[in-house]
């Protein structure tokens, strides 16, 4: 009986042997280039939580915060891990834009792109006190006010940066941008009436806006956010108008990608490509999409490669135009 | 009452046995550290903190609160014993507490510096409870111009009450002000004084600096002084406690001023040490019978302990609700409320409650649990003291390193530790003080963003300092502050002029 039960296990791993392919042999590292509580680390922590929960992976994952030097750390840190598969990188715009304006020794391409799991949105907020009630009512304030309307945002030259830019060559009015450490600290900045607006992510000002101290004015998208639920007393994400509605044609769009370190095996990569692409079609993925008003997507492959040289030259325009690029 | 109601919310949150037991922990380990000289609370904390980054957050500050609280009273212990202060802020204690062990007082000296540290604590945090609530919505209030009031306030005091001589306070300050600018610059975007080492990319960690230049140094001290550790026997008898405390009530003017001075200081960053010190003075100063302090006077051991524990206590208040650290354990507490995915500011009181009333009622539990952990396990921990050093010194340098390499988890930051340990040695035998170095190391790049963003805010107009009430005062404070010493020496003058004529003056402390 005993042999019999062991023969059968044997057989059984025998035949499923060849089945698997390369797996993770220790716990593996997601590394986030942002400090805590961030719109990175709220969605490594996510994946973390939707990989365990729907077993997709043997081994565990943690969570690892290299947001030193506005994210550079984990740049490098990833960079100097070439032909490691335990760690991969949850990466936003800051690896097209920090090469750019602070020569960091850094190049995406020398990375192992996994997969695109999805676009965060920027909108325009302001504080519910000041008396605007729309974009036009709002820049036509900032066009007549002296001293400047204050923006707040993370990091200097950066996404926050480049948007206000694009703001005021749009639309003609000029902002004084305060840089913050983090979206959260220009969150708060906001509520305490210490700027006039910024132009964090949903996920970062979501609390806010729901404790009604701040007013989404419009998204900087081609098209309105889709999710239709209410998120306010009052307003859902889809009713935040687009800025192109309201008669200012910036739009950006920035991804959130995953990275593995270059020099990787063709098999350690497809493992992580399969792994995420699980990962986007479980519950957990799909409820932070909604709460968070990002953009599903999954690109990857060369799909994946031609959307990161697109988006590259997009925002090495961007970058040039701005006047941000590091001579 | 809405503080009440919330306290009685927060122990709820506390009492399950997970918690009791990771809080009875705490305290065991936060003595242990606080009896090793070099190793400090912040050590203790700082070393102990990537521990918790599995836990939950309130079960993480629980336990590291509890290590504070556990050091907060161990380092008494060696002070009064051995003449060794444990901590920095024990410093004071040893003025009477050492001799008070030397007539073997030994006993009444402990009860009554554990008793006073008790009672420190728990006006601080009757004082957290009900100042909290409101404290949230007045910390909205802090715009860039604020911040930096709140900021230049801290360095001022140091400056002008710290008891070292000014101009090394601040040579010591400029040099952690000029280091804390390594890395990148948040509002330039632009990288400085990395020297092209990917190492220097994210600036110097304080806390490996802190590890350096407290642990190490103070390692490098002991060996070169060849410091014999010889204990005086010690146990706590119940009619020895009960003795103390009854004469306690006598000196309730010198604890009540001292918990004042404990609070104020621990809320407007001045920190423990400073704290101590001045309370030591200032009950020298009011008392009737000044001739007798520095010679076992019990009183001597009341006002310090009291006004460190206080202050250590209040300390975690404008760390929670403006995310400014009153103390160097503060501040690694702050680190710790990032790493666990909590933002430290006026929110937090809003969105994390369990959190922000669990850890306050554990404030209160973590002190009546330790004070009964320390009175009863005293002969314990003096024990320790009588393991030969060459047996602790590798220890403790073993443990610096382990705590600077698991921070960022780089073997740099070890040499860096190293050679701050080697620099900390050097100020020491040159008498520069290590407070404002790391003050500034940890405040420096905060308090620059915040004068340069107010800086555009104003279009570069400085009178933005003086633009509101709050702002106007607070650095109207600062300055006064900065001042203090020429200020304070014309008091002096009239003051010892009127002393002169009535023929009763005497010599201050300082």
């Amino acid at each position: 009986m005993k042999f019999a039960k062991w023969s059968t296990l044997a057989l059984f791993a025998l035949t499923a042997a060849p089945a698997l392919a390369w797996e993770p042999s220790k716990p593996v590292e997601i590394v986030v280039a942002a400090g805590a509580g961030g719109a990175s680390d709220q969605m490594a922590r996510m994946m973390q939580a939707a990989i365990q929960k729907n077993n997709l992976m043997k081994q565990p994952m943690v969570v690892s915060l290299k947001g030193g030097a506005s994210g550079a750390e984990a740049l490098i840190y990833m960079k100097s891990g070439a032909g490691d598969p335990h760690k991969v990188l949850i990466a936003y715009s800051l690896i097209y834009m920090l090469p750019l304006s602070a020569k960091i020794p850094f190049n995406w391409r020398e990375l192992t792109p996994v997969s695109v799991i999805a676009l965060d949105q920027f909108v325009l907020w302001d504080n519910t006190t000041l008396p605007h009630k729309s974009v036009k009512e709002f820049i036509a304030a900032a066009k007549g006010a002296n001293p400047p309307f204050k923006m707040g945002g993370t990091g200097s030259k950066r996404e926050d940066h480049v948007l206000t830019v694009f703001l005021e060559k749009r639309t003609g009015a000029k902002f004084a941008y305060l840089p913050y450490k983090s979206g959260g600290e220009a969150a708060t900045q906001l509520v305490g009436n210490h700027t006039q607006s910024n132009v964090n992510n949903p996920s970062e000002n979501l609390e806010v806006w729901r404790a009604g101290q701040v007013r989404a004015l419009c998204v900087f998208d081609k098209e309105r956010m889709q999710y239709k639920s209410k998120v306010t007393d009052a307003m859902s994400w889809n009713d935040v108008p687009t800025c192109k509605e309201e008669g200012i044609d910036v739009q950006y769009l920035m991804l959130r990608a995953m990275f593995l370190p270059g020099k990787v095996a063709p098999e350690q990569t497809a493992f992580y490509v399969d792994l995420f692409r699980k990962l986007t079609q479980t519950s957990e993925y799909k409820d932070y999409m909604e709460k968070q008003a990002l953009k599903p997507v999954f690109l990857t492959g060369k799909s994946m490669l031609d959307f990161l040289e697109e988006d590259d030259a997009l925002n090495k325009n961007l970058m040039t135009e701005a006047g941000f690029v590091a001579n | 009452m809405e503080a009440f109601g919330l306290l009685v919310y927060g122990f709820s949150v506390l009492l399950t046995w997970k918690i009791l037991a990771l809080m009875m922990v705490g305290l065991v380990l936060g003595i242990f550290v606080g009896v090793l000289p070099g190793l400090g609370g912040p050590n203790g904390v700082a070393i102990l903190l990537p521990l918790t980054f599995t836990m939950d957050p309130t079960s993480a500050i629980v336990m590291l609160s509890c290590i504070y609280w556990g050091a907060l009273f161990g380092g008494a212990i060696t002070s009064i014993l051995f003449n060794i202060p444990g901590e920095a802020w024990s410093v004071a204690t040893t003025f009477d507490g050492y001799p008070m062990a030397q007539q073997g007082k030994a006993a009444e000296a402990l009860t009554a510096a554990f008793t006073s540290s008790f009672i420190g604590s728990l006006v601080a945090v009757l004082l957290i409870t009900f100042l909290a609530p409101g404290i949230a919505s007045f910390a909205l209030r802090f715009g860039p111009p604020e911040f930096f009031a709140v900021y230049l306030l801290t360095f001022c005091s140091f400056v002008g009450l710290g008891r070292e001589e000014k101009h090394k306070t601040i040579i010591s300050m400029a040099l952690g002000l000029l280091l804390a600018g390594v890395g990148m610059d948040t509002v330039s975007g632009q990288l400085r004084m990395t020297f092209g080492f990917d190492e220097l990319l994210r600036g110097i960690n304080f806390l490996v600096a802190v590890i350096g230049l407290f642990g190490i140094s103070e390692i490098l001290l002991t060996m070169e002084e060849r410091l014999a550790l010889r204990g005086h026997a010690a146990s706590i008898s119940l009619r020895v406690v009960l003795k103390v405390w009854k004469e306690m009530p006598r000196y309730w003017v010198t604890l009540l001023r001292s918990s004042a001075i404990g609070c104020w200081l621990g809320i407007t960053p001045g920190g423990a040490i400073a704290a101590s010190f001045m309370s030591y003075n200032l009950a020298k100063r009011f008392s009737k019978d000044k001739e007798s302090f520095g010679k076992g006077r019990i009183e001597g051991v009341f006002a310090p302990e009291t006004a460190a524990h206080a202050s250590g206590t209040s300390a975690l208040l404008p760390m929670l609700a403006l995310g400014i650290p009153g103390s160097g354990t503060a501040a690694i507490l702050l680190g710790g409320l990032m790493v666990w995915g909590l933002n430290p500011g006026p929110l937090l009181f809003v969105e994390h409650k369990g959190f922000v009333w669990g850890l306050i009622a554990s404030m209160y539990l973590g002190n009546v649990v330790g004070l009964i952990l320390v009175l009863t396990t005293v002969p314990i921990f003096a024990a320790v003291l009588r393991v030969p050093f060459s047996a602790i010194a590798p220890m403790i340098v073993v443990s610096c390193a382990i705590g600077a390499y698991a921070i960022q988890n780089a073997m740099f930051d070890i040499w860096l530790m190293l050679l701050f340990g080697v620099v900390g040695y050097v100020f020491k035998k040159i008498g520069i003080p290590l407070a404002p170095f790391t003050l500034a190391l940890v405040l420096g790049n905060r308090a620059e963003d915040s004068f340069r963003l107010s800086m555009i805010g104003s279009g570069g107009d400085m009178r933005v300092f003086w633009s509101n009430g709050l702002v106007g005062s607070i650095t109207t404070l600062a300055l006064v502050l900065l001042l203090w010493p020429l200020i304070g020496g014309a008091f002096g003058r009239m003051r010892s002029a009127f002393a002169r004529k009535t023929a009763t003056g005497t010599a201050d402390v300082r």
